[in-house]
């Protein structure tokens, strides 16, 4: 079994280092947002999903990337009987 | 500073990509067997396949200096055709005493169908009768989740397949602690758009103490950057970490896992 002998990186500025690439994709969503609205393309089930999962940014606990992801998740259990496409959409359905 | 690319599918990728992966300090290709981006005809197509990851592909590579390794298996999008698939597994033993052959993989779910998950559980048993490690796919999207949880429940039944000759890719931060919880190694994958970014990475590296994970580009025909992985050694230098331990994360915990096999020597 593979047991590295742990070291935390040194502390740097995160926030330098990736406040502007975050501001970036941020207003990139924000647009995304406009344009389906001004498209009225908001009712797919992908924006709404988007919207969702924006309302989870606000939580307290740093589990926001996880969250997020879950609430794209298709969250059933059992097997489908068949596979009726090979790609998959980005959010679940229902 | 050298590294591992544990899961590249180079039959997609050209020779300036392998020179580009040399110069940036690959030393080291597994590829994986994949879906070709179409369905195969028949198991005539997966056979030349076979030997084209076993045979002709580590020659090319060796152009560049890089040693070159596979798995071999048939991809779950397309073991709907259950037919195809039973006779693309009777292929698999005989490639499997093969030098570069380093088990079974990358086997998996894509759409969590009944039929992948008896093909999967198929290459499973493929793996336990000829004691082979195994790489296992997980579903993209919104189907990785559920996909995750059906193969790890999956993999219970299997006593002779011990987690830790288990590796589980392309995880994300919904998957990966279910995982690495279960005793298995964790696979992160690099990609531009779907899956993970370099810091996503690096915050799960980190979360988890870098313990049983690797990275890798899993570069193909599609969206991928076969230098996603260097990329990534750099994002990590730049939020702080030792060389030593960008080295483990990119060489020894690859190397660690392929060496149980017997044949991963370098």
């Amino acid at each position: 079994m593979n047991s590295p002998s742990w070291t935390p990186p040194n502390t740097v500025n995160l926030v330098d280092l990736g406040f502007m690439d975050s501001r970036s994709k941020l207003i990139d969503l924000a647009a995304f947002l406009d344009r389906v609205q001004k498209a009225g393309q908001e009712g797919d089930f992908r924006v709404q999903a988007l919207k969702n999962a924006i309302k989870l940014l606000s939580q307290d606990q740093p589990t926001r990337a996880k969250e997020v992801l879950l609430s794209f998740s298709d969250p059933s259990s059992e097997p489908i009987e068949k596979a009726t496409m090979q790609g998959a959409i980005g959010a679940f359905k229902g | 500073m050298p590294y591992i690319e544990p899961h590249g599918h180079m039959v997609s990728r050209t020779t300036d990509d392998y020179e580009r992966m040399a110069l940036a300090g690959c030393q080291v290709i597994c590829e994986p067997a994949f879906w070709a981006g179409f369905d195969r005809a028949s198991a005539h197509g997966f056979y030349d396949y076979f030997r084209q990851i076993t045979e002709y592909e580590p020659k090319r590579a060796a152009r560049f200096g890089i040693q070159h390794f596979c798995w071999l298996c048939i991809n779950p999008k397309e073991a709907e055709d259950t037919k195809l698939a039973d006779e693309v597994i009777a292929l698999i033993p005989q490639f499997l005493h093969l030098p570069n052959v380093l088990g079974i993989g990358e086997i998996g779910l894509n759409k969590n169908s009944r039929n992948e998950l008896r093909i999967f559980e198929q290459h499973v048993q493929l793996a336990q009768d000829h004691n082979q490690l195994v790489l296992i796919h997980t579903p993209h999207l919104e189907d990785k989740l559920k996909g995750t949880k059906l193969i790890v429940q999956a993999l219970k039944n299997f006593p002779k397949i011990t987690p830790d000759r288990v590796i589980i890719d392309h995880v994300e931060e919904h998957t990966i602690d279910h995982v690495l919880d279960q005793g298995f190694w964790a696979g992160i994958t690099l990609y531009p758009e779907s899956k993970c970014t370099p810091h996503r990475a690096i915050d799960m590296l980190e979360h988890r103490r870098a313990e049983r994970i690797w990275m890798n580009s899993a570069c193909d025909w599609g969206v991928s950057d076969p230098l996603a992985v260097p990329k990534t050694m750099q994002a990590m230098r730049q939020r702080g970490w030792s060389p030593e331990m960008i080295q483990q994360v990119a060489w020894e915990n690859p190397r660690t896992f392929m060496a149980q096999g017997g044949k991963f020597s370098l």
